[in-house]
Formats: C-alpha cells, structure tokens, sequence
C-alpha cells in the first residue's frame, strides 16, 4: 500500500500534478480496478482542474445562499414572478433539477434490471448526482413559498393550527414523491457504497480515514452470507426504485396536468415528463463524466463504448420529446378548443418564441447529430450536446410554465414575464451547489462501484458463462 | 496495527483459535473450495469476497433469505399507514371541502399510498439487509490479518471457525490443504479489542438522548397547559407592515393626512341612514319613546341583546347591570389599596336607577352609540340592530329590578 501512494507521488511529480492518469498499480484486473479509484482518494491532492472548478462552483454557492437570503430577507418582490406568471423562475428551476435527477436511478435500478451491465461503470456517477439534483431541486419549492420556514405545513405533523395537509392536491403528492425519491435514491446510493467503503477502509492509511470510512462501510468484511442478501436487497431496491422513479415526474407532471390551464391540462404529461427527465438526466451524466474520467483518470472504466450508448439512449429519448412536442400541436388542433388551439400558436409564434425555437433547436434538433458515428464516440462533442441538451430541458419547463401562465383564459390578466438579477442568481448559484457537492463526492467518495466493475470483469464472466468446471454451480 | 494488538495481548497469555483461514487468488478457486467444505457438512464457516461470487450461494449451501417477506409486510403496512393517514387527516379528524370533491376518494389519495408503500419498503430492505447481516459490526478477529484487507480488493478467503462441531485441527486443515489455497493460516481470537464500548461513549449517549428529548417534552407540555404569555413568536415577519394607518401623518397628500375624506356630495352604498329614529333615536327632535319598526318586538330580540350585552357590557357594568363588572371591581380594590391615589375614577352607572328607567329607549340607544360623559361610544363596534336589542333587553333588566324591590 505504501508502495502505491509513493508511485502516485512520482507519477504527480512527471505529469503536471496529475496523480491519475498514470497505468493503475497492481498484478491482476481487480487491484488495477481497486488502485484506479482507490488513487483519487490516496492521493495527498486531487488535480489542478478540481481546485479551479472548486472554486468556481463555491463561489456560485456562495452567490445561491447570498440570493435565497435576500429573498427570506426582503420578500419574493426580489423576483420577477408577478400575476399571471406566478410560478416563474422557481417553479421552472424546480422541474428542471427533478429532472435531472431521474437518470441516476434509472440507469442503478432500470438498467439493473434490464441486466445491462454496461451500467456498472457510470451508475455511481449518476446517482450521486440524482441525489445533489434532488437537494437542489427541493430548495426551490421551499423558497418559492415566500416563508421558507413555513414548509412544516406541508407535512402532517400535528400542529397549534390544528390542520392537516390537504391530500387531494398534486401540491401535496408532489412533496411526498420528491421526499420519498431523495430517501430512496439517498438509501439506494449509499447500500451501493457499503462495500467499496470498506475497500476505502482497508487502503486508507490515516487514522481518521481508516475511522470515517470504517463507520460508513459498518463492519463490511465482504462475507458471502451477507453479499447473498446484499444482491438480494439490492434487487429488491431496485424493483421499488424502478416504479418510483416513473412516478416521481408524473406526480410533478400533475401539479400541470391537474389545473385547467390551457397549455397544462393534458393527460400526455406525465409520460411526456418522464421521458424528458431522461433525457436530460443523461445529458447531466455525460456532462459530468466527460471531465471526471479525463481529470481523474479514470479513461479504462468509463470508455468511449460507454459514452456511446448513453449517446444512443439520448437520440432515443430526444426523439420521444420531438415526439411530444408535436403530439401536443396535433391534441390542440384535433381536440377542437380554441384557447387550447391559440396557446399553441402562440407558444411557436407568440412572445415567447424565442424561448420555443430555442428549445426545439436544443432538444430536437442537436441530439441528430449523434446519428453520425464519429459525433457520438468524441468526448468533447458528446459534452458540448450534453450542455446544449441541458440548456434546452430548462426553456422546455420554462416555455410550459411561462407562455401557459402569460396567456390563460382571460385576455384581460394576460402579460410578460421579465426575470430580475435574483433570478439569475438564484439559478446559477442552484448550479453552484450541485457542482460543490459533486467535486466532493469525486474526490472522497468511490466514483465507481468498484465491486459491480469486479463482479463484470471480461475474466470474470468469461469464467462464469464458459461452462468450464462449474456447470452445476448456476 | 495487527502488530500493536499482538504485543497488547501477550500478559494474557496466548489467545484461543478462532479458526482457520484460507486464501485463493481467483474466484472460481474459492467456489471449488467452499463445495468441498460444505460436502463436509461444517456449519460455522464463510467465505470473503471482494464482489458478490455467482455460483457461491449453491456452493455454500446458503438459503434464500427472509428479507422479501419483510420488505413485503412494510410495503403492506406503508399502504395500510397512507389509507389511514388520509382518511384520518381528510375525511375524518379535519374534514376540508375542496371545490366540492368527496372528502374520502380513493383516486386521489393513490398517490401517497404508492409513495408510503414505496418509503416503507425501502427503509425496511436497507435496515433488513444489515440487521440479518448483523451490520455494523464494530471488530472480528479477522481484522488482525493484515493479509484479509485484500478480501475488499483483489483476494478470495474461506474461514472455517475452529467453533464449529466437525472442526478438528488437523483435518480441517487437511481439508483445507486439499484445495490449494494461495495461503492457509490460523485465526487466534481477537483479545485486543474490548467487547464493551467505552464508559465515557456510553454515558455521553445518554445524556445526549435525554437532551434530544427535552424540546419534545416541552412541545408536550405545551399541548397540554396553560399560559398567559402570548406563544413564541420567532419570525416576525408580519408585525412590521410598510403601510399607512388611519390618523397618520403621510406627506404624500396636500392636506397630510394618510386617511381620506369622503368626496363632497357624496354617500357610500350603505351608508345614508336617513332614517332618524332607526338610527338616532330620534323623532323630530325628541328622543323617540318607541321602538323604530325595523326591530321586532321578541323574544328573539332580547335574547340577542342579552347576549351583546354579555359581550360589551358587563365588564364594566356587570351582568345585573348594576355597575359592579369586573372593571369597577378591579378599580375599587386598587382604590382601597392606595395604588390608583391621583387617578380620577368614575364608576360605571347602575343602570337600574329610576332616572334611567324613565330615560326614553332613544335615549338609551343614543347613550350607546355616541357614549355618554365619561362612557365610550359603542356605535363603530356593534350594528345598529344590535345595538337596539341592548336597549331593549336594558329594558327587560331594568323591569325586573323594579319588579324584585
Ligand atoms: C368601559 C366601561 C363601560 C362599558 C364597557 C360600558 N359602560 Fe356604560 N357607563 C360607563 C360609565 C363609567 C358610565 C358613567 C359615565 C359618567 O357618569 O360619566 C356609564 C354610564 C352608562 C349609562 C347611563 C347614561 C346616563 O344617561 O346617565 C348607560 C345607560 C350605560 N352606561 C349603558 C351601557 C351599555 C348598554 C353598555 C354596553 C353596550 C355600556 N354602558 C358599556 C362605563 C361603561
């Protein structure tokens, strides 16, 4: 062990500060896949690019809480929300991140269940970022109420008003989804974690290391009797997640589809919701793994192959929101209402088009080029769509909230929404907060499931499928 | 570190066997291994591995475990949780009308019942899976191994403990020889490590446990007592409002006044009253003698009067009417005492005196309305209807004081 924090120092000192781009130590396929991730936490730094976009993303942290406090401060005047668009910002911020936050699970539980074992590789990444999504998602609702410390009501904890919480809102499905998808992604995460804490455990050299990843792996020693019921319960999670993280962007779907406003009141939200959710959830995970694998070494695990077919899953369900998206042009026309008919036009052409055309351009029409071979195998042009696809899943929220809201039913209480600085500080800071919690995450906890990437080791399957002596084991 | 431990452990003499320790480098080597273990019928015994091995539950003999049936009954009772929750909250303890919906539909309270079932499975497959797993679990001898780190990294181990039935020293490890492993060493018992937590852990656990409790209890008792200081009020956020009250100062207007007078010439919808007698008390210039017609002349009446007069009345002139409320009485005592000394004090009238009971009934009203002397006016506060039924059960109070002297 010690053996292999004095190469990383060498190697830092030959490339630049870059412990980890080196070949991993080791004599056989696990120990390379141990030292490759284990190295981001041994190394007595992390690299250059981690300190500069550490930075960043705390002073954009810094600016989030600074923008929430003038807002508990002075009141949501700060922002632009004002009849009819009173759900603006906040409430767009809000579904974005929640929607980000659905591939994590998807790819963990889905993608388990589908047995694609491709997912081993990313599905550590993309759940620790549903879960900062999802912190950064729920912060939202809480301040859009204009009292954040009120949200107790939302609960049903018995109270001097004597009042319970009023079940037959989507409001209040929507506060028990999101409550229950953070604790069972935030569980589901962590079971993952136990055994390559322990692994953390047993490479980590200093005391308060050995202790704070000893308390976090609980006494995992690996026994078989307890991986029996590991892999049994984290089937069982999965299955539970899987329906879960299908309903979460329904329920946010309804809090649209449930009001009569013209632009909302429609039954292909939910699947329309959720299918965005992918997609802009994969394109976070690209955008985050692009530079994790090339920062942090980790090129042998995450592989082009990888980002290939999160690629392909992105012109997948990019397709199915084009599809949406002129689903919901035929369902006014067909459906024969006027309001419903004008909202859509005016969604194209009206004042918000800009926000419409940007959005098709994103969603629709930059994941095409994934349709060319050499596009989808380039880290950086998979990136670059990546940012752009994100881009676009925020105006899709911000088109549905804002141009229903600005032109409902009545001529007379139409009008425009024009955001404030706050605004934009609120919602660039919520990105401060995401990013602070995920650089954290890559440099002090496993980046990889590293017992998953055993288990599916070429050797490993090569031996378990060949027949070989072990026919009657299976 | 095993180092430190074994010179801790020497005044006690050498430790027991735990039991006997088995290397392999591959994973197909340890299946191998454990089939022949299990044919041997050991029962204290396990493997080590650093992902879950296939083929090692048959070749271990494990059994399915229970966890499915647990998760399965917290999923039950989660469903079982929102169905009550809902119907409880909603329909039952608080019935809330929205926009005409039945206050128990089972569509809509679908949602939350998927979520608490979902909730309650999950929380129960994760702390199932470690209690059955007997997690966390703080020391095992096998942590003196310096060699086991690796069962979390790149080696297969197989442990036979020396407690087991069929466990002889030297045939298990004949046994053991037999499957080749890369290493095969004994386990002593681990004598370093105390069983007990320590003391100090300990009791600062419980006095962190009886002070976590102490906000709850107060929040108990509060429940249950009574105060008389207003309840805690931390955020203030609506006691200071930007806005202009009436009789303020507010140089935004010429003549500075923040309240505005009403247009010249002009009446509010509701506000002409130019029925003298309803609402003067007045016919002609003479307080009226009589009832205006508006006000019905029953039971009803008076009974709202007594009622009003209950409310605005009786602090000061109590419930008879005969100037001794609850006000005249605190004033006398803290004249009897000296407290109130230089403070002009002027009882509140019996309202049974004569010069009353002849006093017409517009009279009375207009007492009410527009004070009278050191009276306050009680016309902003209580409606014209109201305000003769108090005179009219002011009538009924004053006849029946004439009637029992
Ligand atoms: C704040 C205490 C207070 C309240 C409340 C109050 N009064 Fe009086 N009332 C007085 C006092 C004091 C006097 C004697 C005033 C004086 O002699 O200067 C008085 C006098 C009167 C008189 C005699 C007036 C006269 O012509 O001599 C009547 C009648 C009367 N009150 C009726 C009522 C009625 C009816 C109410 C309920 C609507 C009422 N009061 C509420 C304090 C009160």
């Amino acid at each position: 062990m010690a053996a292999v924090s004095d190469v990383n120092q060498f190697v830092a000192t030959q490339d630049g500060g870059n412990p980890f781009t080196g070949p991993p130590q080791g004599d056989n396929p696990f120990a390379k896949i141990t030292d490759n991730v284990v190295r981001v936490m041994a190394a007595p730094r992390p690299p250059r690019a981690w300190y500069i976009a550490f930075g960043i993303s705390l002073s954009l942290l810094t600016m989030f809480f600074g923008s929430i406090g003038w807002v508990a401060w002075t009141g949501i005047g700060a922002w632009g929300n004002m009849m009819p668009v009173s759900w603006a910002f906040p409430i767009v911020n809000f579904v974005f991140w929640i929607g980000i936050g659905h591939a994590g699970t998807l790819i963990s539980a889905i993608l388990f269940l589908l047995r694609q074992n491709w997912r081993t590789s990313i599905n550590r990444f993309a759940e620790a970022m549903t879960i900062f999504a999802v912190v950064c998602a729920a912060i939202f609702p809480g301040v859009h109420i204009g009292r954040p410390w009120l949200p107790y009501y939302m609960f049903p904890i018995p109270n001097q008003m004597g009042m319970w919480p009023q079940f037959r809102s989507p409001l209040e499905w929507d506060v028990f989804a999101v409550s229950t998808y953070a604790t069972t992604s935030i569980l589901f995460w962590y079971m993952g974690m136990i055994p390559d804490f322990a692994t953390f455990r047993d490479r980590s050299k200093s005391v308060a290391k050995r202790i704070s990843y000893g308390i976090l792996a609980m006494g995992w020693r690996g026994s078989s009797r307890q991986w029996h019921r590991y892999e049994r319960a984290y089937l069982i999670l999965s299955a539970l997640a899987t329906p879960l993280v299908l309903s979460v962007h329904s329920v946010v779907s309804f809090d649209f589809a449930t009001a009569q406003l013209p632009g909302w009141h429609a039954t292909i939200f939910p699947p329309y919701f959720v299918a965005g959710a992918i997609f802009g959830g994969f394109a976070m995970v690209v955008v985050l793994a692009v530079p994790a694998r090339q920062f942090f070494g980790l090129k042998r695990i995450i592989t082009i192959d990888h980002l290939e077919l999160m690629n392909k899953i992105m012109i997948a369900t990019g397709l199915l929101v084009g599809y949406a998206y002129g689903m919901e042009f035929f369902i006014a026309w067909y459906g024969g209402n006027r309001t419903e008919g004008f909202t859509f036009v005016n969604r194209a052409f009206g004042p918000y088009a800009w926000a419409y055309w940007t959005m098709i351009t994103c969603n629709v029409l930059s994941p095409q080029l994934f349709w060319f071979r050499k596009l989808r195998r380039n880290p950086w042009v998979t990136l670059a769509i990546g940012m752009v696809i994100n881009v676009g899943m925020w105006f899709e929220r911000f088109v549905i909230i804002c141009t229903s809201l600005a032109r409902d039913f009545l001529p007379s209480s139409w009008g425009y929404y024009i955001p404030t600085p706050v605004d934009f500080m609120t919602l660039g800071g919520s990105f401060g907060l995401f990013f602070t919690l995920f650089l954290l995450f890559c440099r002090y906890l496993p980046m990889v499931a590293m017992s998953e990437v055993k288990a599916f080791h070429p050797s490993v399957l090569a031996h378990a499928h060949g027949g070989g002596s072990h026919g009657d084991h299976h | 570190m095993s180092h430190a431990h074994e010179t801790q452990k020497k005044p006690t003499g050498p430790a027991p066997l735990h039991g006997l320790l088995a290397e392999y480098e591959s994973p197909w080597e340890l299946v191998d291994a454990a089939t022949k273990v299990r044919d041997a019928g050991f029962s204290r015994w396990d493997t080590y591995t650093p992902f879950p091995v296939h083929g090692i539950d048959k070749a271990m003999g494990i059994r399915m475990t229970i966890l499915p049936w647990l998760v399965l009954g917290a999923g039950l009772t989660g469903l079982a949780s929102a169905i009550l929750l809902q119907w409880w909250t909603n329909a039952y303890d608080y019935p809330l009308l929205i926009s005409g919906k039945p206050f128990w539909s089972i569509p809509a309270n679908v949602p939350i019942m998927f979520e608490l079932t979902v909730l309650f499975s999950v929380l129960t497959t994760l702390g199932g899976m470690l209690v059955l797993n007997g997690l966390p679990l703080p020391s095992h001898p096998l942590d003196l191994k310096e060699r086991f780190a690796r069962a979390t990294d790149d080696r297969f181990f197989l442990l036979i403990e020396a407690s087991d039935p069929k466990f002889d020293a030297k045939d298990t490890r004949a046994l053991l020889d037999s499957t080749k492993p890369a290493v095969l060493d004994e386990v002593l018992e681990d004598r370093a490590t105390p069983s007990e937590f320590p003391k100090a852990l300990v009791y600062g656990m419980v006095i962190l446990t009886a002070a976590a409790a102490v906000p709850f209890a107060l929040a108990a008792k509060a429940r249950f007592s009574k105060s008389r200081s207003p309840r805690v009020h931390l955020i203030q956020d609506m006691d200071s409002q930007p806005k202009y009250k009436a009789q303020r100062e507010n140089p935004f207007f010429a003549d500075m006044r923040a309240q505005r007078e009403q247009v010249d010439g002009t009446v509010a919808v509701g506000e002409l009253r130019d029925d003298d007698h309803l609402f003067r008390g007045k016919i002609g210039p003479e307080y009226a003698r009589t009832f205006p017609p508006q006000i019905p002349l029953d039971e009803a009446t008076v009974a709202r009067g007594q009622q009003r007069f209950g409310i605005y009345c009786t602090p000061c002139h109590g419930f008879a009417g005969e100037g001794n409320g609850m006000v005249a009485q605190r004033a006398e005592l803290l004249a009897s005492t000296g407290a109130g000394k230089g403070m002009a004090w002027v009882p509140p009238s019996n309202i049974n005196q004569a010069y009353l009971r002849q006093q017409p009934v517009g009279q009375l009203f207009d007492s009410i309305t527009n004070g009278v002397r050191n009276m306050p006016a009680y016309g902003a506060q209580i409606s014209t209807e109201d305000r003769w039924a108090i005179v009219m059960y002011l009538r009924a109070l004053q006849t029946k004081s004439a009637a029992g002297h």
